[in-house]
């Protein structure tokens, strides 16, 4: 995966696969420690006791098309890679959290990609399920959930084309405004 | 259409949009759309399904189809990601392969507006001649 729009995209089909209703994206960015966290969280059906150690093993997988499950490997890999981690807590019946901190000193660091496009195309081709989206740079955030975005939008559906491309601005929009500001 | 960067801007868009839902009244009876599957597993992620998705969803618009795009998990062609299935009303869904933005327009053109099979089709099910004529 070359960037980390590609991880969100990919864990959230996890999460999707795990029937949740309310998924949480959070990224948390550091300059000082030179910290990335990304933390995906869902309220899905989670991961098993006995599986949670060995699933970021490439061959163990709940997917049944296959025997490998590449995503979180892949994920875990990356974060790595930086001097990061890659931290997964759940619990049956109660959902799952992916938590992978990167070092964004170091040149192997994926860049962001496209996170509004990914989180407008999520929002618009899931429409049962609750998103948060934060993005907090140096203290300084911004949230926006899809909660807000129903209620403004009154009966305008998310998966209208032209909405799903108004979020991807709007969310894109505040994400620049947020890195360019100079502490 | 101006910046768009609150939600009061998003408010302010939505009388516009309100005016322009009646597509989205069929999907009440989905099975009256063109259904579109788009695999979003990790292969299909790394492959570019993303963008196929968003390719699909702009221009069927642009083009005015009523349709409805959705991802779907691995469908289990792997080698040939990314790979989408297509449902037109009426119709057994077909998987079609290897697809990027010039694959999805010809897919567009022919197979949707004119039901016109394009290459790149990955075998799903097969019916043998027995079973046809109980049909």
């Amino acid at each position: 995966m070359k960037d980390l729009a590609m991880h969100i995209l990919d864990i959230v089909q996890n999460s999707i696969a795990a029937n949740a209703t309310e998924i949480a994206i959070l990224m948390d960015v550091q300059s000082e420690s030179q910290q990335l966290v990304l933390k995906i969280s869902d309220n899905g059906r989670g991961i098993p006791e006995n599986m949670l150690e060995s699933v970021t093993d490439a061959f163990v997988t709940s997917r049944t098309t296959r025997k490998v499950g590449l995503g979180l490997p892949l994920f875990k890999m990356n974060a790595e890679r930086t001097g990061g981690a890659l931290m997964i807590e759940s619990k049956i019946g109660s959902g799952t959290s992916v938590k992978s901190i990167f070092r964004t000193s170091h040149p192997d660091c994926l860049p962001y990609g496209d996170i509004a496009g990914t989180m407008a195309l999520l929002i618009g081709t899931n429409q049962n399920i609750e998103f948060n989206f934060s993005f907090t740079v140096n203290q300084r955030s911004y949230a926006i959930s899809t909660t807000e975005i129903k209620q403004t939008l009154d009966g305008v559906s998310v998966s209208e084309p032209r909405v799903i491309r108004l979020l991807k601005e709007m969310i894109n929009e505040n994400m620049l405004d947020l890195q360019s500001i100079k502490t | 259409m101006g910046n768009v960067k609150t939600l009061a801007d998003l408010r302010k868009i939505k009388e516009d949009l309100q005016g322009k839902m009646s597509l989205r009244e069929k999907s009440d009876h989905p099975e009256s759309l063109v259904q579109i599957r788009v695999a979003m597993a990790t292969c299909g992620i790394a492959s570019g399904a993303k963008q196929v998705m968003e390719f699909f969803i702009d221009e069927f618009e642009k083009r005015n189809i009523p349709a409805v795009v959705t991802q779907t998990g691995c469908m289990g062609y792997c080698f040939a990601e990314p790979t989408i299935e297509v449902t037109l009303p009426g119709q057994n869904p077909v998987v079609f392969g290897y697809i990027d933005t010039r694959k999805a327009d010809e897919i567009i053109e022919k197979y949707v507006k004119n039901g016109e099979l394009v290459d790149g089709i990955i075998p799903v099910n097969y019916e043998t001649i027995e079973t046809k004529r109980e049909a």
